[in-house]
């Protein structure tokens, strides 16, 4: 490997631990709606998403973005990954849904490195979120591709 | 959402237009908690090479998934969706409408024993495909 590429090779197959509980809260479901311009009741009126057969408000599909990203952070920040976070770019994203995010939920995320590959001069990393409620219901898994630049891409 | 069987594929379930300012930006950044200042910083932008200030893709892929949502009529219908960021979307320095997202949805497939449909959208903003093989699964109860 030469130097250049700079993210650790070896990362692929590597797991981080689900951290602290994310308690999804009402007002963040509302606040991150408007902020992907979102509008279905379900996610500001409790009794619109109990209409639907949910105990509290729904999540935008991609809510669990947030919960995501924390648990990326991780990887991101670990000096052995050696990953220049001004150099990301978001390359893809897919969330499958095991149940819908509502608000109440303690959520933890466990985080596994699936594939490290080498672009040019930099390196393709996906990762996958494993995201549960405290208690260990599956709610969703999130796969991520981060391509890490390299010098002169 | 209509019934699984009153579906075709190839038949598009509506479009819509979605108008992005900087304070958009500025509001995704603090409702996910991503303040990367490529999002909101021009200078720090073209430093990295960067025609300017771009969208968070997650903002994209967020703001995409409305139209098939409000088809649904049920956010928790939607049990998968995916996409890669293939264009940047650069949002001008403007009071109203730095950049618009056009977004458009067309059945790609049916599944019928699982209950559900895949949702392809295509969105692009200056002309140019923003995100691919954006698909979005519907489950119809």
């Amino acid at each position: 490997m030469s130097e250049q590429i700079g993210v650790n090779p070896q990362l692929a197959g590597r797991v981080y631990p689900a951290g602290e509980a994310y308690t999804v809260g009402r007002e963040k479901i509302r606040e991150f709606a408007r902020a992907v311009k979102a509008t279905h009741p379900a996610h500001f009126e409790v009794e619109a998403a109990k209409d639907l057969g949910y105990p509290d408000l729904i999540a935008p599909p991609t809510f669990a973005i947030i919960v995501a990203q924390r648990a990326d952070a991780q990887l991101v920040e670990d000096p052995e990954a050696g990953i220049d976070f001004s150099r990301v770019v978001h390359a893809d994203q897919r969330f499958v849904h095991h149940r819908p995010i509502v608000a109440g939920d303690q959520l933890v995320a466990e985080l596994h490195v699936d594939q490290v590959r080498a672009m040019g001069g930099g390196a393709m990393i996906t990762t996958r979120a494993e995201i549960s409620t405290a208690d260990g219901e599956k709610t969703a898994t999130a796969t991520s591709s981060i391509l890490v630049r390299g010098e002169g891409q | 959402m209509p019934a699984l069987n009153d579906l075709s594929v190839g038949q598009e379930i509506g479009s819509t237009t979605i108008d992005i300012s900087r304070a958009d930006l500025v509001r995704y950044a603090g409702a996910s908690g991503d303040f990367n200042p490529i999002h909101w910083n021009d200078r720090f932008a073209e430093q990295v090479g960067l025609p300017g200030v771009i969208a968070h893709g997650m903002f994209t892929m967020g703001a995409a998934v409305q139209l098939v949502t409000d088809w649904a009529d049920n956010p928790a219908a939607v049990v998968d969706y995916q996409t890669r960021f293939t264009k940047p979307v650069v949002v001008e320095n403007l009071d109203t409408g730095g950049a618009t997202l056009e977004v458009t949805g067309v059945i790609g497939a049916i599944d019928e024993a699982n209950s559900s449909v895949r949702v392809d959208l295509t969105v692009t903003a200056a002309g140019q495909k923003v995100l691919v093989k954006a698909q979005a699964v519907v489950r119809a109860w």
